[in-house]
């Protein structure tokens, strides 16, 4: 709030009424919704529900497959993050370096930050097409018959692929401004005092990196958790069957398609308090951050 | 002429290898347009360049691929639109003005409506998005474009960036408008929108590709075909290509490019301000 704010009473109302009707709508009902019927067994012909109370909770935690899915994602989450993050500061800091083509590098490395990604798992799907995708054939040559959908590892490995090729391009945008902002002194100073580059590169512009490079880390296991949907989706083709899915694609399968909503509410209410819980640490990180600068 | 550095040459090849990486897939869609279907169930994906991009853009943009027959490739672009357009300027609208009031107003319950506003930034709509869809289908907006949009729209993320911009426009405007006779309408339109103009247009690109982008929701929502923007429409690709006897790559990949290139293009082209508005928006 600005000092010299004006006091008109009833125009800051009217200009806050469509945000807080949209988020009263389409955003705090829905939550409290889900927060409901997750202590709620639904009848599957929509005859009512009853109270059951935690029971929703017990038997997702207790059950083997829901177990498997969380196993699965986080393996996928740690996977997709740690590739797409090295990758990218690999990139950064080589087009922080040339001085030729600065501007071409940096376009082509980051336009497929506009790619959806059901188009990288379309991308995925025929990369790995079971009889003439390219990289079944490379596989072949190792005397690995590939087959996404079939084998659980292959298509969690296309799945990845898919995954870490679209999420490059924007750690690679946010590593190659953070490069950017370091001040001239500072890179003149570690150059006299340390010859050699990777030894200035582990000394000094890393550590530099570091507050982007903790951003990034929530941004990309937000990512992982839940922009891969359409990823998940396209690769497995709608058919989770045996196929390795993460615990978004799990709410959806189980409330959209297999109408358990108690269930299905109960799997978005452990997911809302896992990101709940990520945007804490982010807020305690961001605060520290105020301290580097 | 002097030699290239060993550290150079490297360098350069590992920023080339990493372009080939990021543009190599979607080269391979392109080429896949160009050659007859028949041709690809045999071969796959090669490096010849054939004549049939133009037969295959016709069919996919003009010819219908679902049952109903009304959702051609122009149907879809035209959905895509107003999909990625509606929300960005919703968006924008809708946070330029919340972001006003609370930065600019002495107003009651001013905490509580920020803090109504920005709890919103916590949850992606990914994890309500059942709940979510039964609001949406007891307004009676299933296979709308309002149902489409709005909901997307219920989440802070412009709010909080203007109302961060805000913040930072120096205090002595506000205060030489008011000595002026500004009142707080012509101050906002006056003033404040054109400070923002290079905010505003980093938020519209952004918002405009997450838009256009969206396929959970645009997937639970849209049932009709007439409905179905580009990037909804990969899922029915993908079905149709998996039953096919023939699959027509062709078509189909000429629909997952059209999908791929406007955004493109706006994030190509409007590059200083689309990284500008990224990296300054989500710190």
């Amino acid at each position: 709030m600005k000092r010299a704010g004006f006091s008109t009473p009833w125009l800051p109302v009217l200009l806050l009424v469509p945000q807080l009707a949209i988020i009263a709508i389409f955003f705090y009902w829905p939550a409290i919704v889900a927060l409901h019927s997750s202590f709620f067994l639904q009848d599957p012909f929509g005859f009512g529900s009853t109270f059951v109370g935690l029971d929703n909770y017990t038997n997702l935690l207790g059950s083997a497959e829901y177990r498997r899915v969380a196993v699965f994602t986080l393996t996928f989450t740690l996977l997709v993050t740690v590739f797409s993050l090295a990758l990218a500061l690999l990139l950064a800091v080589k087009a922080d370096k040339v001085l030729r083509g600065a501007k071409t590098y940096r376009t082509l490395l980051m336009w497929v930050y506009a790619v959806a990604p059901p188009v990288a798992g379309f991308i995925a799907v025929i990369l790995f097409n079971q009889s003439w995708g390219p990289l079944t054939e490379l596989f072949a040559l190792f005397g690995h018959t590939y087959m996404v959908g079939v084998n659980f590892n292959d298509t969690a490995f296309a799945m990845i692929l898919a995954s870490v090729w679209k999420q490059v391009p924007v750690n690679f945008i946010f590593f190659l401004s953070a490069l950017q902002s370091i001040p001239r002194s500072v890179r003149e100073a570690a150059l006299i005092d340390n010859r050699s580059a990777s030894g200035r590169f582990w000394d000094v512009t890393f550590p530099l990196l570091a507050p982007t490079g903790f951003f990034l880390l929530i941004i990309n296991i937000t990512y992982a958790l839940f922009e891969t949907f359409g990823i998940v989706d396209t690769v497995v083709k709608g058919e989770p069957g045996n196929n390795p899915m993460t615990l978004v694609y799990k709410v959806y399968v189980d409330g959209f398609r297999g109408n358990d909503l108690g269930g299905s509410s109960a799997q978005s209410v452990i997911l809302m308090v896992l990101v709940l819980a990520l945007t804490v640490f982010q807020f305690r990180l961001l605060e520290r951050r105020i301290h580097y600068t | 002429m002097r030699k290239p550095k060993l550290s150079t040459v490297i360098d350069h090849a590992v920023l080339i290898a990493g372009s080939l990486f990021l543009m190599l897939p979607l080269l391979m869609l392109l080429q896949m347009t160009t050659i007859p279907d028949t041709e690809i169930i045999q071969t796959g994906p090669s490096l010849k360049i054939g004549d049939q991009f133009g037969d295959n853009l016709e069919k996919a943009m003009l010819q219908a691929s679902g049952f109903s027959g009304e959702n051609t490739g122009m149907s879809m672009l035209k959905n895509s639109f107003i999909l990625g357009i509606g929300f960005a300027v919703g968006k924008i609208v809708i946070g330029m003005t919340a972001a006003y009031a609370i930065v600019y107003f002495r107003l009651r319950f001013a905490t509580l409506a920020f803090w109504l506003i920005f709890t919103t930034l916590l949850l992606p709509l990914e994890v309500r998005i059942l709940p979510s869809y039964e609001v949406v289908q007891r307004l009676g907006m299933l296979n709308t474009y309002q149902g489409l949009i709005i909901p997307l729209i219920a989440s802070a993320t412009a709010t909080f960036f203007f109302r961060q911009f805000f913040r930072s426009v120096p205090e002595e405007l506000v205060e030489a408008a008011r000595i002026d006779g500004a009142g707080p309408v012509k101050f906002f339109v006056d003033i404040l929108v054109p400070l923002s103009k290079t905010m505003i247009a980093a938020m519209f690109i952004i918002m405009f590709v997450y838009g256009w982008n969206q396929y959970l929701w645009p997937t639970m929502i849209t049932t009709d075909e007439d409905m179905y923007t580009l990037v909804r429409g990969i899922k029915q690709i993908v079905q149709v290509l998996e039953g096919a006897v023939v699959p027509e790559f062709g078509r189909s990949n000429v629909l997952a490019l059209v999908a791929v290139v406007p955004p493109v293009l706006v994030v190509v082209f409007f590059q200083s301000w689309f990284v500008k508005g990224l990296t300054e928006s989500d710190k």
